[in-house]
């Protein structure tokens, strides 16, 4: 790993990207008509598929009702069969379930909870790392899956894969347009974006062989029109002064990513109006 | 079991004396309470004292066959106990929310940092490596386990002596401590936590926040940092807009 150069002196990266560069997103909505949203995105080679069920009224533990806004529940999972070594333990992780928790805590901070008491909100989201699959083929088979999956139980099957920074984005990004398209009110866009710190220079959006190169890195996601942070996840060391600057870098890009996803779902609104004619 | 839940009237009064910079110890804003920090008759053992939060830390090892993506490497394994005998609110085997929050903290902040040099546990590459396994035990929780854990465990790090082993060829011999002295483990820098807790949305902050305070706060920022004054994860771990805070913790630190 040590031979690596992450930034090259004339400013490239492993991938040929530049130090503010973020990679390809292509996404598409509304991709399952069983869920009441759903969003299918991909961002260089990580991929995630969220799909959004509800408002709907409390399921499982009804104690955690509460009174005055709609609990969201997140479920990440990852396959199995997506990585280079085949994880063997499903579920319940405690990966997996912190990465969860950081996604019900971006999105309690997002969603107006407050218009729904009493009821739940469930987002699942599916991340796959690995080689490129034609976009429809890869769509029907990862529906296959999910729907037999949902079918059976409650839980979703849960695996992981690799939880760090760059697949947080991923999901929070796919699990946006997914709430987009079921509907459900949130107060701005919430666009993530990984930066990493190599050789003094801000790097935006990692793939997965800088961020296992040892370099610090930061997931932000933001709400960008207000400028407020949703949640702000720091590894690795970084000297307090540069701090600023990676926060500043990650904003930035989070504001590119938002342009994206706006584009996306205006180009989504106007099929769906062509489609019912209006 | 779960917690008695805090009423009206107490909540309401904790907020009030916050809104006017009194907290209910007597601290300043950005005091810690007195910390103490003693050690067992083992290596590895020590106990950590944050007021009245109270966490036991052990360091032990064992050789093991290594990760197989990191073959030459040692393995860190960190885990945190949240047991009933410090709050009548946790479960004895339930993994909970903040249970696993606190591992991944921990093991965030000490891990993902590197603060262990995990090449200098190995002794065959491939085959045999240490395995450091951290347990925290908490004892009493008055608020804010992070932060005790976190120095818990790093000083049972620093404090812990490995048996000192030599190879010849394949073959592995680990001296007992009578035969030769225990070596100790090389730490590149001790990574602290500090815990941030917010109260009215961001307005009004807080260091080293006591159970009453942890119940009645709106979200919760751990920064961990070292001595050289570098950055070692900073987690939110309650929802909390982070905006003005951040910028407000940053001056602080």
């Amino acid at each position: 790993m040590a031979g690596l150069e992450l930034l090259s002196d004339q400013g490239y990266r492993l991938d040929g990207r530049k130090a503010t560069e973020l990679r390809k997103l292509q996404a598409r909505m509304g991709v399952f008509t069983q869920a009441d949203g759903s969003a299918y995105l991909e961002q260089g080679n990580t991929k995630a598929l969220a799909v959004v069920y509800g408002p709907h009224e409390m399921r499982g533990s009804r104690s955690r009702t509460l009174h005055d806004r709609a609990v969201i529940n997140c479920q990440y999972s990852m396959a199995t069969f997506s990585t280079a070594e085949r994880k063997r333990r499903p579920h319940g992780d405690r990966k997996s379930t912190e990465m969860s928790l950081h996604l019900k805590q971006t999105f309690e901070a997002a969603v107006m909870t407050q218009l729904y008491p009493r009821s739940q909100i469930d987002i699942y989201v599916k991340v796959r790392v690995g080689l490129t699959l034609h976009l429809v083929r890869g769509i029907i088979a990862e529906i296959d899956f999910f729907v037999i999956v949902h079918k059976h139980v409650s839980i979703v099957f849960q695996q992981i894969l690799q939880s760090d920074g760059g697949n947080y984005s991923v999901c929070v990004n796919a699990a946006t347009l997914a709430v987009i398209d079921a509907g459900i009110p949130m107060r701005d866009y919430v666009c993530a974006c990984t930066v990493g710190f190599v050789d003094e220079t801000p790097l935006a959006d990692l793939c997965y062989a800088e961020e296992n190169g040892g370099v610090s890195s930061l997931a932000l996601a933001l709400l960008p029109r207000g400028g407020q942070i949703a949640l702000l996840q720091m590894d690795a060391r970084l000297h307090q002064d540069h701090l600023e600057t990676l926060i500043e870098a990650a904003m930035t890009a989070c504001k590119g990513v938002s342009k994206v996803l706006d584009e996306v779902v205006r180009q989504h609104l106007q099929e769906a109006s062509v489609l019912t004619g209006e | 079991m779960k917690d008695t839940p805090l009423s009206n009237c107490e909540r309401d009064f904790l907020l009030k004396a916050i809104e006017e910079k009194k907290r209910l110890d007597g601290r300043q804003t950005y005091d810690y309470r007195k910390i103490k920090i003693s050690f067992g008759t083992d290596y590895g053992c020590c106990f950590v004292d944050l007021g009245q939060t109270r966490v036991m830390a052990q360091v032990s090892c064992e050789l093991v066959a290594p990760k197989e993506n990191r073959p030459n490497e040692g393995i860190m394994f960190f885990n945190i106990e949240l047991s009933p005998m410090a709050s009548p609110g946790f479960e004895q085997g339930r993994q909970s929310e903040l249970s696993v929050k606190l591992n991944r903290q921990l093991e965030r902040c000490l891990r993902n940092s590197k603060c262990i040099d995990t090449e200098s546990l190995c002794v065959v590459s491939g085959e045999k490596v240490w395995q450091i396994r951290v347990d925290v035990h908490t004892l009493n929780n008055d608020g804010n386990l992070m932060d005790a854990a976190s120095i818990a465990a790093i000083t049972a790090l620093c404090h812990f002596r490995r048996p000192d082993v030599s190879t010849q060829g394949q073959e592995v011999t680990v001296y007992s401590p009578e035969e030769r002295d225990p070596i100790p483990l090389s730490i590149y820098h001790m990574p602290i936590s500090v815990s941030f807790a917010f109260f009215q949305q961001g307005t009004y902050l807080l260091v080293d926040p006591c159970e009453r305070e942890e119940r009645v706060m709106d979200g919760l920022l751990v920064i961990a940092m070292n001595k050289h004054r570098e950055i070692c994860s900073i987690q939110p771990v309650e929802s909390v807009d982070l905006q003005s805070p951040c910028h407000r913790t940053e001056s602080q630190l």
